[in-house]
């Protein structure tokens, strides 16, 4: 093993020039493969980001409870009452689950919500809005409001309310006016507006109020329990996962992101999945070039392999000989590829960062191990067609005079 | 001298080569053998087939029938990897051209033979192989890339890398061909001293009866069977 690694090194050196080519062919669709990882993968970041940021990632709510069924006391007959959407689930006792949920690894923040549909007035003008009440720490908890106020302060008093740019603007509202809100349960309240946030979802921006808990608690008719938890994840990826967790451990419903954004779930792997078919021909194309410049090689040096073979040299060895140059031009060209690549993407921003027309690259996604393995063994691949060829070389044939 | 059982015995050597329609018997029904120690010259016409069956000999090729045995080993029937084997640990080779590997340096290019088979350049190796160089008179040469020496060089080590192994038999196929007449002549010498001094049994072809004339026998081919023997 040693001699065959001497034999294809010094190969490789003899040829300076086209070793110096044939893994800088490499290096460069291992770039490519690198270079498609992060992009895809600063795609999915950012359109994660984008939908996924400011929602929780894994929802914690109260089980459906089953139709009531009673018997008529006199006639006997059956009364169910139907599973209705009026009835509503509550968890009693959240606050006792509240330290077994954030023991769990992964999660990093719950936060319990009261949480329910209303209106807002103002003057003539009405709205339809979604009510969150929570705990005036726990405001930037889930979605970040507290760092995305385009007006006023994130500090959520009672009597305060924290209203989205998209309404502020279509009811014509502003830091430091009043409004008054009407709850599902026909419950008023008049808030003073605290701040305008704006997460950059229009579904939010457009409807969404943060209101005390204790507020909520009037405005819902919720002396206690909440209507759910909310928790995020320090990876939003093991939601399915950690919400599996969450109702192993407290028997509670947990729903993950994931179940209610199957569409940007598919339009991600489907997104992956080009970028694969990318990778692939990459590899490809550095499969073809490393087998045709061994097999290049072996035709050149057939007489000198057929003195080796003279010599007493085996199969095993020729083989040998060219499987290490293809191995070896796969390494190089690999970690060349897969360095210059990271070097290069060094300069770009985060994903989260980036701007509209720049790329979204996330350099931790490069996929660099992963990209110089399969070249590795793509290379080796390569290799056993030109090895094998060299192996059958017969040394009467080439050993001319 | 007693004679112990001969180094190599062929009996009835056929070698036929089929090139679809066409088919050229070069060796036909040929009976040789050879002692341990013997120097001897393979003459014969071009085309006669010496090269084949140096190559036969040499276990590089197979013939169409016929026996063959070397040190009382079948050659025959065995396997290429057991050849191979066989072919490193008994067998020297000196081609007429093209002998070396030009990335190699003299000096690597002796020790191949003991190296492939180790799997690694020893220190033992590398002194034999130096021992060597310096016999064939190109220990100034030791390092020089392959591709660097002159014709005459490259034979002499060529000559030296036949020997790395201690082979029992130096199969020549025209060494001194491509050679000036004093390069021949020293390549020559260097063989009649080697085949002295080690016993090692030489076969050497060629067409220079002058150098058929320095061998202590003569096996000539004619129509692919031995014409005449001289001892
Ligand atoms: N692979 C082959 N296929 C067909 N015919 C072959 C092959 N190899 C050799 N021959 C034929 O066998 C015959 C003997 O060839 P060989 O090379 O052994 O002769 P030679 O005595 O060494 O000649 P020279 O003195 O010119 O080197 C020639 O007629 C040649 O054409
Ligand atoms: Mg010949």
């Amino acid at each position: 093993m040693t001699y065959s690694f001497k034999v294809a090194l010094r190969y490789l050196a003899s040829n300076r020039a086209q070793t110096a080519l044939l893994i800088a062919g490499v290096a460069v669709g291992v770039y490519i493969f690198v270079f498609m990882s992060a992009l895809i993968g600063g795609l999915a970041v950012l359109l994660l980001n984008r939908t996924v940021g400011n929602i929780a990632h894994v929802t914690i709510q109260a089980p459906d409870r089953d139709p009531v069924s009673l018997y008529g006391r006199d006639s006997g007959t059956l009364v169910a009452i139907l599973k209705s959407v009026q009835q509503r689930t509550t968890l009693q006792s959240a606050a006792a689950f509240l330290p077994a949920i954030e023991a769990i690894p992964n999660v990093t923040s719950v936060a319990g919500v009261v949480a329910g549909n209303g209106f807002l007035t103002k003057g003539e003008a009405i709205a339809p809005v979604i009510v969150t009440g929570v705990e005036p720490d726990q405001v930037s908890a889930i979605a970040n409001v507290a760092g995305n106020l385009v007006a006023g302060s994130g500090d959520l008093t009672i009597g305060i309310a924290l209203i989205g740019s998209g309404l502020a603007k279509t009811m014509g509202l502003q830091v430091g006016q009043r409004v008054s809100i009407r709850s599902e349960r026909n419950i008023d309240a008049t808030l003073l507006i605290g701040g305008v946030f704006s997460l950059g979802v229009s579904s939010v921006d457009d409807g969404a109020i943060y209101v005390h808990l204790r507020t909520a608690r009037v405005l819902f008719e919720l002396p206690d329990g909440v209507s759910r938890l909310e928790v995020k994840l320090d990876d939003l990826r093991l939601a399915p996962e950690v919400a599996r967790r969450i109702a192993n451990t407290t028997g509670l419903k947990s729903i993950p992101w994931t179940e209610k954004n199957e569409q940007l779930l598919n339009g991600l792997v489907a997104q992956a999945r080009s970028g694969d078919v990318i990778k692939g021909f990459a590899l490809v194309t550095i499969v073809i070039g490393v087998a045709s410049a061994l097999l290049l090689s072996t035709y050149r040096r057939q007489s000198e392999i057929g003195i080796m073979r003279a010599m007493g040299a085996t199969r095993r060895f020729v083989v040998g000989v060219f499987m290490i140059q293809g191995g070896l031009i796969g390494l190089a060209g690999g970690l060349l590829g897969a360095g210059l690549g990271y070097l290069s993407l060094l300069p770009f921003p985060l994903p989260e960062a980036t701007s509209s027309t720049g790329l979204p690259i996330a350099i931790g996604e490069g996929a660099y191990g992963t990209a110089i393995l399969l070249t590795f063994i793509g290379a080796i691949f390569a290799a056993i067609w030109p090895a094998s060829a060299a192996s059958r070389v017969d040394p009467v044939k080439v050993i001319g005079p | 001298m007693i004679v112990d059982t001969p180094l190599l015995i062929i009996t009835d050597l056929v070698k036929e080569f089929n090139d679809g329609e066409i088919s050229t018997t070069v060796l036909n029904g040929l009976s040789l053998s050879l002692d341990r120690g013997e120097f001897v010259a393979l003459l014969g016409p071009s085309g006669s087939g010496k090269s084949t069956l140096l190559s036969i000999l040499g276990t590089l090729m197979r013939p169409t029938s016929g026996r063959f045995e070397m040190l009382g080993f079948n050659l025959i029937g065995a396997r290429d990897v057991d050849l191979t084997e066989f072919r490193n640990q008994h067998i020297g080779f000196v081609f007429q051209a093209h002998n070396l590997l030009p990335d190699f340096t003299a000096l690597e290019n002796v020790m191949f033979p003991a190296a492939t088979r180790k799997g690694r350049e020893t220190p033992v190796d590398r002194r034999r192989a130096t021992e060597l160089l310096d016999k064939v008179g190109l220990a100034d040469r030791r390092d020089f890339p392959a591709s660097k020496l002159s014709g005459g060089q490259k034979q002499r080590v060529a000559v030296a890398r036949a020997l790395m192994n201690s082979p029992d038999l130096v199969l020549a196929d025209e060494p001194t061909g491509n050679l000036d007449r004093e390069s021949a002549r020293r390549v020559m010498d260097l063989l009649i001293d080697l085949n002295g001094t080690d016993g090692t049994t030489f076969l050497i072809s060629t067409h220079d009866e002058t150098i058929a004339g320095q061998c202590r026998r003569e096996i000539r081919l004619l129509d692919g069977r031995l014409a005449r023997e001289r001892h």
